[in-house]
């Protein structure tokens, strides 16, 4: 990740496919590992993992839609609904059958990744906006079911209380032992998406992305695929639905509409389409913005503004400033934060004998 | 570069001393959410900053036994992470009390506040089984819920059609999400017993276009009366609707999210209006020494009262919430001799509320540990000659069908 080589010596193809090239990236990831997992934990307090808690699970959501948007070359603007198919299904099976968390976590994915493949025939006819508006359609669908069929919503209010999960008869209630839960999913979700992606399974989607005719000529059963990815991007954020629900400790479809499907594709977009760390660049952006911006105008705020203004100008310059940063950051680098990231690295790869 | 480093070194020293001014001793932290950018910032632009009014005049003449109260507002867009975000950050703060804003946050804070030994109210939303007090340990609606509000909707109706509902038709109108629907089990459970003929209309959001249904309501099913439930642009739409329609306001009436003067203005202005009845939590209008208190202390210091103070209705809705969060604190310090109150105590400074109305714009509440709603009072307002005219006292109705309700629900 912070390693840079001095030039290109490979001389077998075993060497050029291995994932980590030189011994420094294996340790950086190392350091990394410890880094998130061992010191954070540990040395920042509640308020500062809660946020973190918040990034971890939207890491989860940002990387299914990236399987899709970024690999795949769909889009969905349904994802928010299919988080809710993974909440609700996981928050029916703690109340009625008091299942688990490694039981609920799972269901509530295959749930969503099932209900998501049948989202996603539309995309075998239909393409680029026409398939937006079809998962649009899907959304508001989920949304109403949702909401009037008490049987899954569990009564009026739509609302199903989750006890927080418990590990070995302990139940997870500090924000520092639900980091460390909602870690390890993470951790999966990286690692279970890089070699996706390596997979053929993984080429095949980037080959449909790139040209779909194409894809289909060198024989990629393009109907199988489109749906797969749909199915393992929603597996994706059904998983990010049911660790909400945990981290709540509350399965509301008030949290899944619409605005999220959209946070999540912003999240896409501006990380990066198309990779790893730009999804969770983008996690990290989307999240972590409003809260950077508000704590900048709190303490500075009152240069340009009285007591009595700095109340309503605080949310309302935040909004500007963050829909502001966004199109800074896409007009620097229309490819996303990944990009930017790259050229950073490309950039001091030769300093300071650039030519 | 220079100048940069200078200004920089300036900015975080200004920071610091910022940082320190806010720190100072016997100061009461109260966390308040609020939603100035979301869809319902028309409600929290005008709630938040009286608040922010009461607690100025309430410091202003010298705290609450000797501590200054601060109130630390957040805005969350009415989004649910942002709200958790807010509150965790109060938390870190010291927060002894919380104020909610948004039923999901309500929803999603409920576990949470029960772990943290803080007090959250929910004023006019949340969960309606948050009453009780025993089930729903850390959370205060303190006001009427959505199941007393249709109670005292349905008492009301009666009255005005002669007491006595035997064969009239009652159309309820509500916005299609969790809100909305909460009533109807109690307007159900009420149906048997009084034995009007009740038929819903589901109004899908965002509640902007509803000339079907007004006229399904107003020309096939012509009620006696009608009740809105109703959020944000609907109300007025649907006011505007009925004025078309030909349908009389005053027979209609708004449960409290459909009865603000925005609403009316929306709607075209008070001559639409004209007889449109309103239900309220905390009293509508000029009339109550707290808001002369502000707008004295406003002129004291060289400004204009501030425009929000013309919508009452919302306004002293925010008056009514910060005086109860007040008021529980001024309980709790009381019962621990004047020390700094924790979360606990200022729960059971809640639960001690009674006979606090504040010169009016309070009903005569009772909280108790039991009891969380206070008694579920309610008022109706008129729309009449350009404001709202009281039409009841503090009214609560069918206490135990309600409360039967509270028991039943899971």
């Amino acid at each position: 990740m912070f390693h840079r080589e001095s030039g290109v010596f490979k001389t077998s193809y075993a060497a050029d496919m291995a994932l980590y090239p030189l011994p420094i990236a294996k340790w950086a990831v190392a350091a990394f590992a410890g880094l998130f997992i061992v010191i954070a934990p540990l040395t920042l307090g509640e308020y500062y993992i809660s946020i973190l808690n918040l990034i971890l699970i939207a890491c989860v959501g940002a990387l299914g839609l990236n399987i899709l948007v970024g690999y795949t070359g769909q889009i969905s603007i349904g994802h928010g609904a299919f988080m809710s198919v993974g909440a609700y299904t996981a928050a029916n099976l703690v109340t009625h059958l008091h299942a688990p968390f490694w039981i609920t976590i799972p269901a509530g994915g295959i749930m969503a990744a099932l209900i998501g493949a049948v989202v996603g025939i539309p995309s075998l006819r239909i393409k680029g906006i026409y398939l937006a508006i079809a998962t649009l359609a899907a959304q508001l669908i989920i949304e109403w079911t949702i909401n009037h069929v008490p049987a899954i919503s569990g009564g009026v209010q739509a609302s199903i209380q989750v006890p927080r999960p418990s590990l070995f008869g302990m139940q997870l209630r500090t924000q520092a032992q639900l980091y460390l839960f909602l870690m390890f999913f993470v951790v999966l979700a990286i690692v279970g998406t890089a070699n996706l992606i390596r997979s053929r399974i993984g080429r095949a989607f980037i080959a449909i992305r790139d040209q779909d005719i194409a894809a289909e000529i060198i024989g990629i059963n393009i109907f199988r695929y489109k749906l797969w990815a749909f199915a393992i991007s929603s597996f994706y954020a059904g998983v990010t639905g049911v660790l909400y629900t945990y981290y709540l400790g509350i399965a509301n479809y008030e949290q899944f509409q619409l605005t999220v499907s959209i946070d999540y594709l912003a999240m896409v977009i501006i990380g990066g389409l198309g990779s790893i760390l730009g999804s969770i660049f983008g996690a990290v952006f989307v999240t972590l913005l409003p809260i950077l911006t508000r704590w900048f105008l709190e303490d500075y705020g009152w240069l340009f503004f009285s007591q009595g203004d700095l109340l309503n100008a605080i949310p309302n310059l935040r909004l500007i400033l963050f829909g502001g940063l966004i199109i800074f950051f896409l007009v620097v680098e229309p490819e996303g934060l990944n990009r930017l990231w790259r050229n950073i690295r490309n950039y001091f790869r030769v300093w300071p004998f650039s030519y | 570069m220079r100048k940069v480093s200078i200004t920089l070194a300036a900015l975080t020293v200004l920071g610091f001393t910022g940082a320190a001014t806010a720190q100072q001793k016997g100061e009461i932290l109260i966390g308040e959410q609020c939603d100035r950018t979301g869809p319902t910032q028309i409600v929290g632009i005008r709630l938040c900053a009286a608040v922010q009014d009461y607690i100025n005049l309430v410091n202003s003449k010298g705290g609450v036994e000797g501590f200054k109260i601060k109130v630390d507002e957040i805005d969350h867009e009415y989004k649910v992470p942002p709200g958790m975000e807010a509150y965790e950050r109060d938390k870190r703060d010291g927060a002894v009390s919380y104020m909610i804003y948004g039923t999901p946050h309500a929803q999603a804070l409920n576990q949470k506040l029960n772990e943290d030994k803080i007090p959250g109210t929910s004023p006019g939303f949340g969960i309606s089984a948050s009453a009780d007090g025993a089930r729903y340990p850390y959370l205060f609606p303190v006001a009427a819920t959505y199941w007393s509000q249709g109670a005292a909707a349905i008492q009301f109706v009666k009255e005005k059609l002669g007491g006595n509902l035997k064969g009239k038709k009652i159309a309820y109108v509500f916005y299609d999400n969790p809100a909305g629907r909460e009533a109807i089990p109690i307007l159900e459970d009420l149906q048997k017993t009084e034995g009007y003929e009740l038929r819903t209309f589901a109004v899908p959001p965002p509640g902007v276009e509803m000339g079907a249904q007004v006229l399904d309501i107003t020309q096939r099913f012509r009620p006696d009366f009608v009740i809105d439930h109703l959020f944000g642009r609907s109300p007025s739409v649907a006011i505007k609707e009925y004025k078309r329609a030909g349908y009389p306001l005053s027979k209609v009436m708004g449960l409290v999210w459909a009865s603000a003067e925005a609403d009316i203005e929306a709607a075209g202005g008070w001559q639409v209006a004209e007889g449109y009845h309103t239900m309220q939590f905390a009293g509508a209008g000029d009339d109550y020494p707290v808001r002369q208190e502000i707008k004295a202390m406003y002129k004291s210091q060289g400004k204009e009262p501030p425009k929000e103070m013309d919508d009452t209705v919302v306004y002293n809705r925010g008056l009514f919430v910060a005086a109860l969060h007040v008021e529980a604190i001024r309980n709790a310090l009381k019962a621990n001799g004047g020390k700094k109150p924790t979360g606990e105590e200022v729960k059971k400074g809640f639960e001690q509320i009674h006979d606090f109305t504040l010169g009016g714009l309070v009903p005569p509440l009772k909280i108790t540990a039991e009891d969380h709603e206070g008694g579920g009072w309610v008022q109706i307002f008129q729309a009449k000659g350009g404001k709202f005219v009281k039409e009841t006292d503090w009214i609560r109705a069918y206490p135990d069908v309600v409360s039967a309700a509270v028991k039943k629900a899971e």
